[in-house]
C-alpha cells in the first residue's frame, strides 16, 4: 500500500467522516482515495476552491461533531495557516496532513523535505501550541493517521500529520488491525460555560446543532465564548490556557522509539531519514550506535534525551537546514551535530557512517 | 415567538454606531426566521470579519465568527457535514466580494444550501472607512481621499452569474421588502443570496454628504426602482437614470443544489 492511501485508510478506521482539500503535489492520493472511499462509507468529500476553504470546511465540519481532515503540502500549507490559527483559538479539533516537499514557494513539488517542522509549530500567529506527528513508515502513515485523530479530540486542537514526500509514495506492506483505539471527544456538562475549561485545561465539546447555543469567535473570549478583546485578563489566561493544556501533557503525549540507549553516539530522527538510520544499524550490530526516533516532534519530548544517559554526541538527519536539531539544542548539553541533507534525496547509510567516524 | 427570542439578551447592547442599518438587517433577518418556523437548535449563523460579521454574537443559536472573508467555505463545511442545519451566513461587501470574493462565486456555483445575507455599506467599517469593492465611483473614503477611481461590483449579478438559485436586493429602508425576501431564500433550496444596502453614517455618510443617518436611507428610498420597472423601461428603451439602485427578486430558479435538507 502507499503512504498517502495508508494516511487516508488510517484516518477511515478512525471515524473520519469529512474530508476537504485542493489538489496538490505529492499529497493528492490522500484527496483522490477519500473522493472514492468516504462517500460508500457515508461520509462527505468536498473539492474546495483553495487551501484556504479547505481548512474552513474542515473547521465547521468539526464543529458539527464530525472527525474531519484535509491533507496538503508546502503552498497549500501556508495558505492554511490563519486559520489554522482560528483552530487553535477556537480549540477546533481537526486534522491537517502536510506530505512534506522541497521548498520555499513552488519550490520541488515532487521531492520530499522536512523542511515545515517550524511552520507546523509557529506558522500562524500569536501564542498557541499544537501536536504534531511524524511516520517513518506507510504502517505508521495508517497509525498515526488514526491516532491523529484522538489527539485531536483529547486535546481540542488542530493536529498535524507531518510526514514527507518519500513516505508519502513510498509502498510497502502493512497489517491493518481490526480496529484502532479510538477517544471520544469530552462533552460539555449540562449548564457548564461552554468555555470553561475542566481539571484538564480542556473544555467539554459543545458540537453544533445540539441545543448549546455556542457562539464561537476568533476574537479574545471569556467561558461563555463572548468576545472580550480589550481585556488584558481574559486574554492571558486564554492564551496561557491555550499553551498550556498541550505543553504541561507533553510527557503524556510523547511517542518515540529507543534503540541501544548505552549508545555514546546517538542519531534522532523523525520521518524517512530514520530509514538510512536503521540500515546503518543493521550493518553495525554492536550496539553501539544510538537511535532515538521521534513519532511525535511537537509538543516536544525533551526527556526521551535523556533515554541516552552516555550519550557524547546527538547526530541529526534532516531534510532541512537543522530544524528540529535547533530544538534538541535548546534541550541538552551534549553536541548536537546537524546533519542535513535536502534538494530531495534521502540520507545514504554511507555519510551517516561518515558522520559517525568523523567523530570516532 | 417573536424575533427577540432570538436574540442573546445578555450580549446587549451591540456595538454598532447610532443610525447604523445593520441592526435593521438583523431585524429583518429574525423576523424571517422565525416566519419560516427555524428551530434555534437546529440553526446556525456563520460570519466572517466585519461590522456585518459580528451579528451572530447577538444571536442565541450555535454561531461561527470566522477569519475575513472565509465565513462561506467555514458554513459549507457545517451544511455539508449536517444538512440537517439551517446555515445563514451575514457577511459584508468587504468580506464577501474583496477578501472572500472566490469563496462567494464557488459557494453560487456549487449552489450549496445557504442563506447568505450581505450588509452592504460601501465601506470598510470596522477598519474606519476604506474603500470597498462596492464603493461607488468617485465616492470619498479614507483610502480613497480623492474619490474612488475603481468600477464597482455589482453583488447580485456577480451571484446570479455564478449560479445562486436565489438573488434579490432591497435596502435599510424597505423592510417588509427585504423581510419577505430572506423568508423567501429560507425557503428556495440551493444558494439564496440577499443583499441589503445600508447606510453607514460614520464611515460612508459622513465623508459622502450625507448628514444625517437618514439622508442615505432616503437616497436607497429615492434611487431605488423595482426590477421589473427596470426591465419594462429597458423594453421600451427608455434611459435607466445613473445611480439607480435595481431592487427586487432578480433570480430564482432551480439548479442543482448541495447539502439540501434531507
Amino acid at each position: 500500500m502507499q503512504g498517502n492511501v495508508a494516511c487516508a485508510e488510517g484516518a477511515l478506521a478512525a471515524g473520519c467522516s469529512f474530508f476537504a482539500g485542493y489538489p496538490i503535489t505529492p499529497s493528492t492520493e490522500i484527496a483522490e482515495h477519500m473522493a472514492a472511499r468516504l462517500p460508500k462509507k457515508g461520509g462527505v468529500f468536498i473539492q474546495m476552491e483553495d487551501e484556504l476553504a479547505s481548512i474552513a470546511a474542515v473547521i465547521g465540519a468539526a464543529w458539527t461533531g464530525a472527525r474531519a481532515m484535509t491533507a496538503t503540502s508546502g503552498p497549500g500549507f501556508s495558505l492554511m495557516m490563519e486559520n489554522i490559527g482560528f483552530a487553535a483559538m477556537t480549540e477546533t479539533p481537526c486534522v491537517i496532513v502536510n506530505i512534506q516537499r522541497g521548498g520555499p514557494s513552488t519550490g520541488q513539488p515532487t521531492m520530499s523535505a522536512q523542511a515545515d517542522m517550524m511552520q507546523c509549530r509557529f506558522g500562524s500567529h500569536g501564542d498557541y501550541s499544537i501536536i504534531a506527528l511524524s511516520p517513518a513508515s506507510v504502517q505508521e502513515m495508517y497509525e498515526l493517521s488514526a491516532e491523529a485523530f484522538n489527539l485531536a479530540d483529547r486535546f481540542r486542537v488542530p493536529v498535524f500529520l507531518m510526514a514527507d514526500e518519500i513516505i508519502g509514495h513510498l509502498r510497502e506492506r502493512i497489517e491493518i488491525p481490526d480496529s484502532v483505539p479510538k477517544t471520544e471527544r469530552k462533552p460539555l456538562p449540562p449548564g457548564e460555560l461552554p468555555f470553561h475549561p475542566g481539571d484538564d485545561l480542556v473544555p467539554g465539546f459543545p458540537r453544533f446543532g445540539a441545543g448549546h447555543g455556542v457562539h464561537v469567535t476568533g476574537l479574545t473570549h471569556d467561558e461563555r465564548g463572548y468576545p472580550c478583546a480589550t481585556n488584558p485578563r481574559v486574554h492571558e489566561e486564554l492564551v496561557r490556557r491555550l499553551v498550556e493544556k498541550v505543553e504541561s501533557k507533553r510527557h503524556e503525549i510523547a511517542d518515540y522509539r529507543v534503540t541501544n540507549p548505552d549508545a555514546e553516539l546517538v542519531f534522532v530522527t523523525y520521518g524517512s531519514p530514520a530509514r538510512s538510520v536503521e540500515q546503518v544499524l543493521h550493518d553495525n550490530p554492536e550496539k553501539t550506535i544510538g537511535h532515538l526516533r521521534f513519532r511525535i516532534v511537537w509538543p516536544f519530548p525533551e526527556n526521551a534525551l535523556r533515554e541516552f544517559p552516555n550519550a557524547r554526541a546527538f547526530l541529526v538527519p534532516e531534510q532541512n537546514l537543522g530544524q528540529m536539531a535547533r530544538e534538541i539544542e535548546r534541550h541538552t548539553t551534549v553536541p548536537v551535530i546537524r546533519l542535513p541533507r535536502f534538494g530531495g534525496a534521502l540520507h545514504t547509510p554511507e555519510e551517516l557512517v561518515a558522520a559517525l567516524e568523523a567523530l570516532a | 415567538m417573536t424575533y427577540t427570542d432570538w436574540l442573546r439578551a445578555d450580549r446587549l447592547p451591540h456595538i454598532y454606531c447610532a443610525g447604523c442599518g445593520n441592526g435593521t438587517v438583523i431585524n429583518c433577518t429574525l423576523n424571517a426566521v422565525v416566519q419560516a418556523g427555524l428551530k434555534k437548535e437546529e440553526t446556525v449563523f456563520v460570519s466572517g470579519i466585519g461590522c456585518s460579521s459580528r451579528a451572530p454574537g447577538y444571536i442565541v443559536t450555535d454561531s461561527l465568527h470566522t477569519t475575513h472573508g472565509r465565513a462561506l467555505a467555514f458554513a459549507t463545511g457545517i451544511k455539508m457535514a449536517n444538512p440537517a442545519l439551517s446555515v445563514i451566513v451575514f457577511t459584508g461587501d468587504g468580506d464577501l466580494a474583496a477578501i472572500g470574493g472566490n469563496h462567494f462565486i464557488h459557494a453560487c456555483r456549487r449552489n450549496i444550501d445557504l442563506t447568505v445575507v450581505c450588509m452592504n455599506n460601501m465601506i470598510y467599517g470596522m477598519t474606519g472607512g476604506q474603500g470597498s469593492p462596492t464603493t461607488p465611483r468617485m465616492a470619498l473614503s479614507t483610502t480613497t481621499p480623492y474619490g474612488s477611481a475603481e468600477p464597482a461590483f455589482d453583488l447580485c449579478e456577480l451571484a446570479i452569474a455564478a449560479g445562486a438559485n436565489y438573488v434579490s436586493r432591497w435596502t435599510s429602508y424597505h423592510v417588509k421588502e427585504l423581510t419577505r425576501a430572506i423568508l423567501a431564500g429560507l425557503r428556495t433550496p440551493g444558494l439564496s443570496f440577499i443583499e441589503a444596502m445600508v447606510q453607514c453614517p460614520t464611515n460612508f455618510g459622513r465623508r459622502n454628504r450625507y448628514r444625517q443617518p437618514l439622508d442615505q436611507v432616503e437616497y436607497f428610498k429615492a434611487h431605488g426602482m423595482l426590477v421589473e420597472k427596470v426591465r419594462r423601461m429597458q423594453e421600451e428603451g427608455r434611459e435607466i437614470p445613473p445611480d439607480t439602485i435595481v431592487l427586487g427578486e432578480l433570480a430564482r430558479r432551480n439548479r442543482p443544489a448541495m447539502g439540501v435538507k434531507p
